[in-house]
């Protein structure tokens, strides 16, 4: 190459400021495309207005309107009116109040679950992926392992002996659903490990944790990212179900409690639609945006991914 | 004259294809380089110089025989591959699979250093980048690999190479995806190399003509092993092994050869003919010329020793050629 | 007879971005028995003139001139007149032909493809048979039929992709890259077996490539491509073993002739890269990487002249008589 005129020496930022920088350009490219499609923006809106509820409930609903105890002299199933919009259960309690607070149980337990599903099944699907030996071909079979058991009896089973609470019932989830997302990091990772700058990371000296964590991890990221918003629809479902079963924790109300609580009391054949609707609605509207958005985000990632083919 | 940096002894690399079928890539090679040499290794695909060179790399551990690097025989520990790499690098034949899409230039170049946890990394980065003709340096520190034409990529990828300071560079097909009329500038870029840092460079390709441009001695491989080698000269103006006379004979614009085209389909290694692995396609056995020799039959019954890895001689593995050179000796 | 001409073709693709002139006024001929080399790099627009030979580019793009196959022109021809020229009268054996086959159907199969939908006097058996004979053209055993393209090597598809293209008696065939990405062994039979069909059967053959090497001993005569314009025309080996164009001596000297001392640790090659159509130089195309450009060559764009008997070039350092004006042997 022809030495061209040095005009000024140009300043190198440090390797964590490229970083910061590359990653605030990822951010802001991705972001300005997902402020154009319209299916993924209804997503994110429907999601907010669930986050407000979640977050004012406490504001709204002072936690003693959901007591047994406190609740004895409101009228039981009275149908919507002037007083409680969504009219109140069989206790007496505000439905609209429950759906409050379970909205807060039902997104905190989604989000949380789907932050150890997905942790796991990302760092067991890249290790399996870019070990080729004896440990990567184990937590193959692991995977698959966990991919046949059928969750529902493996989560009472786990439910029974650990006792219940908040906590156990997010590892639980947890567990019944990572496997799912190892095996796409797993298929991603292999892709990535035939690519040749991997073998020149190798040449390099570059050693196996470093490959994954800086060569195959930041490849995966938008794999992961558009499957976790799908996971969190499925983790929410799953709390839900849970409760209805009758698995979930009684100090903090979800919809799937409310649900299970209202098909107890014969809801339904006592015509308290007010009671059994709600819940449900609010349920698919979640899982729905949480759909959408994930969609939205496939779609952006994945003319992404194919451009940076060969 | 020149002593060996990096030397091979008595290689068996062996592959179970799927199958359970043996592959025997790399059946019985002792190879040497000089300091300061530039060695092409050439051969066909399925004959085992992608295998050899990736084991004098360390990225295939051999089933027998000792990879060495300034006589230190290398050991496949953790620890001593990755001393090793300092010494003996690599350029691979794709510049654009060769570099992570997601880094910058600098990032890319400063990996190797990084990884070895070497001081001055701007410093290093700077010279490897200028050492592979990208001046100024600093331009390039914050572009991508998309943004470069292909010539350029490969520059970074030698850089990339350079930055650890290595003594032998294995080039795999380092110019076979690029533009032709852009191969030139990288080929003198591996030459200038060698005039000015002493570097060793191994290139492994097909094409006779590169070999021609810039190396100075050939090995030419066959089913997994070198049949003839010497200097390039040598090689290619007076070839004594049936198999290099024919690769030869079909370069195209070849002067005074007779296009000799092999017939049946190219090597396969799970299934290595016995006796001298050439024969069965060998067109001096065909046409006759083995048997009135008198060494036809040693052709179609017993294998051919593995050649000693002299560096100045020109030696072929061929009864045919083994028998003329007698004959000539005796007259 | 003329099989072929391309009379001052020009096809610039359209992109919502930009106006891309892939190919910049370009005449070409290709008579039966005949065979013509186009060589050319990346970018130069040789691909997207073998895809104009059947009109296969996209519908966006602006094209103008003419491309005569047996003297009808394919750029305007009804869609049905098209389709019926399409494999019969002209075909192409594509770039790449590890990707050209359907990973999922037997080879068998993907031969008889064209011939039933081209001739309905074929039954399945009758077309098998037609296979076979295929099959035997390009000297592959007839158990490749029932084969899948994973198990062949290299060699045997490209081998496939030639009996494809033989498949309904085409008079003309465009080999588009035919022997790149395969050793130099495989690569001499296949070329042997392409010249010995066009040998046996007079057929006309087009050869894509940016080996100047090969074109030279194959084609009768070559055609030097750059940024969408013909630069150099002649007879094969004369065109690489004396070329006019300083271009043409640059791509030849990237193949060195094994023996010749003066290549001897001496690469030669160009500074830059092949230009991007969409940003090319203003006057002569090659000026930005020419060894011997002058400041006129900023300004004017040299036309394709004779230079010789049977050879024009597009330089404006020759004058017609083709003699060199400047520093050329």
């Amino acid at each position: 190459m022809t030495a061209a005129t040095n005009s000024g020496s140009v300043r190198i930022p440090s390797p964590a400021a490229l970083r910061r920088q590359r990653r605030r350009d990822n951010f802001t490219r991705v972001g300005g495309q997902f402020l154009h499609h319209r299916v993924g923006m209804l997503g994110v809106f429907i999601l907010l207005a669930f986050t407000l509820m979640a977050l004012t409930a406490n504001f709204f609903f002072p936690r003693s309107m959901l007591d047994i105890a406190q609740t004895v002299q409101n009228p039981a199933w009275q149908s919507p009116d002037a007083q409680f919009w969504l009219g109140t259960d069989a206790d007496g309690r505000s439905v609209l109040a429950e759906l409050f607070w379970g909205a807060r149980t039902s997104l905190a337990v989604g989000l949380a679950a789907t932050f150890v599903a997905v942790a796991l099944g990302a760092t067991v699907g890249i290790a399996s992926g870019h070990y080729r030996n004896a440990t990567g071909m184990a937590l193959e079979r692991f995977t698959d392992w966990f991919l046949v058991i059928p969750w529902l009896p493996l989560a009472v089973v786990i439910l029974t002996i650990l006792g219940g609470g908040l906590g156990i019932i997010i590892l639980v989830i947890g567990i019944t659903s990572w496997a799912g997302t190892a095996r796409l990091v797993r298929a991603q990772t292999l892709s990535i490990e035939g690519r040749p700058y991997m073998e020149r990371a190798q040449v390099l000296g570059v050693g196996h944790t470093q490959q994954m964590a800086r060569h195959v991890l930041p490849n995966v990221l938008p794999l992961i990212l558009a499957n976790a918003t799908l996971t969190v629809s499925i983790a929410i479902l799953t709390e839900t179900t849970l409760s209805f079963l009758g698995l979930g924790d009684p100090t903090h109300p979800s919809w799937g409690t409310m649900l299970e609580d209202a098909y107890a009391s014969s809801a339904i054949s006592n015509g308290a639609w007010w009671w059994v609707l709600p819940p449900g609605i609010c349920i698919v509207l979640v899982v729905l945006a949480f759909t959408l958005i994930g969609r939205a985000l496939e779609v952006i990632f994945n003319p992404r991914l194919s451009q940076e083919l060969p | 004259m020149t002593e060996p940096i990096l030397q091979v002894s008595d290689l068996h690399v062996t592959f179970r294809a799927r199958g359970g079928v043996a592959a025997r890539a790399v059946d019985g090679v002792n190879l040497e380089l000089g300091k300061g040499e530039i060695v092409a290794l050439v051969g066909e695909s399925g004959c085992g110089k992608t295998t050899l060179a990736r084991s004098m790399l360390g990225l295939v551990e051999p089933n027998q025989g000792v990879v060495s690097y300034a006589g230190t025989p290398l050991r496949y520990a953790t620890r001593s591959l990755k001393q090793h790499r300092k010494h003996v690098q690599l350029v691979l034949q794709d510049p654009m699979g060769s570099l992570n899409p997601r880094l910058t230039v600098y990032e890319s170049v400063a990996e190797g250093p990084r990884t070895h946890g070497m001081d001055d990394e701007v410093g290093r980065v700077k010279r490897a980048l200028a050492q592979a003709g990208l001046r100024p340096p600093e331009k390039f520190f914050l572009r991508y690999p998309h943004q470069l034409s292909g010539g350029q990529r490969q520059r970074v990828v030698i850089a990339g190479a350079l930055a650890l300071e290595p003594d032998v560079l294995v080039a795999d097909e380092p110019v076979s995806s690029l533009d032709a009329s852009v191969r030139g500038e990288i080929l003198a870029l591996l030459l200038k190399l060698r005039e000015e840092l002493g570097l060793t460079v191994l290139v492994v390709t097909h094409d006779l003509g590169l070999a021609w441009n810039i190396a100075d001695r050939i090995v030419v491989m066959y089913l997994g092993r070198v049949v003839e080698q010497g200097t390039t000269e040598q090689v290619l103006t007076s070839p004594q092994h049936p198999y290099t006379q024919a690769l030869l004979s079909v370069v195209p614009e070849i002067k005074q050869l007779e296009p000799i085209v092999l017939t049946g389909e190219p090597p396969d290694p799970t299934r290595i003919p016995s006796a001298c692995r050439f024969h069965p396609r060998c067109q001096t056995l065909a046409s006759g010329l083995a048997d009135d020799a008198g060494v036809g039959e040693k052709c179609r019954t017993q294998d051919l020793p593995v050649l000693p890895p002299h560096i100045e001689e020109h030696r072929c593995a061929c009864w045919w050629a083994a028998a003329r050179e007698a004959a000539a000796q005796q007259a | 007879m003329t099989l072929l001409e391309i009379r001052n073709l020009s096809l610039t693709y359209r992109t919502k971005q930009a106006q891309i002139p892939a190919v910049r006024g370009v005449s070409l001929q290709v008579a039966a028995g005949e065979t013509l080399g186009l060589a050319g790099e990346s970018g130069c627009g040789k691909s997207t003139l073998a895809s104009t030979v059947l009109r296969l580019y996209p519908k966006s793009a602006t094209v103008t001139g003419e491309v005569l196959l047996d003297g009808v022109d394919t750029l305007t021809m009804s869609w049905g007149q098209l389709r019926a020229v399409r494999w019969r009268s002209a075909s192409v054996v594509f770039q790449g032909a590890m990707h050209s086959l359907d990973p999922l159907q037997k080879i068998g199969k993907q031969l008889a493809e064209p011939i039933m939908t081209h001739f309905s006097t074929y039954t399945t058996s009758s077309a098998r048979k037609r296979v076979r004979d295929l099959l035997a053209q390009v000297n592959l055993p007839e158990g490749i039929a029932d084969s899948y393209p994973h198990q062949l090597s290299g060699g045997q598809k490209q081998r496939v992709m030639i009996a494809l293209a033989l498949a309904c008696d085409p008079r003309l065939i465009v080999a588009d890259e035919p022997t790149t990405a395969l050793d130099v062994m495989v690569q001499a039979q296949v070329l042997d077996l392409l010249s010995s069909i066009v040998r046996e059967r007079g057929l006309g053959l087009m050869i894509i490539s940016h080996d100047l090497s090969v074109l030279a001993e194959q084609a009768d005569r070559v055609a030097v491509m750059y940024a969408g314009t013909i630069v150099e025309e002649g007879p094969g080996s004369e065109v690489f073993r004396n070329p006019n164009h300083p271009y043409t001596r640059a791509l030849a000297g990237a193949f060195p002739t094994i023996g010749d001392l003066e290549s001897r640790y001496a690469p030669s090659g160009l500074d830059g890269d092949p230009p991007d159509p969409a940003e090319l130089p203003d006057g002569c195309a090659f000026h930005p990487r020419c060894p011997d450009a002058l400041p006129t060559c900023t300004e004017q764009t040299p036309a394709l002249l004779e230079v010789g008997p049977h050879r024009r070039a597009a330089c404006l350092l020759l004058d017609h008589a083709g003699t060199a004006t400047r520093g050329m042997p």
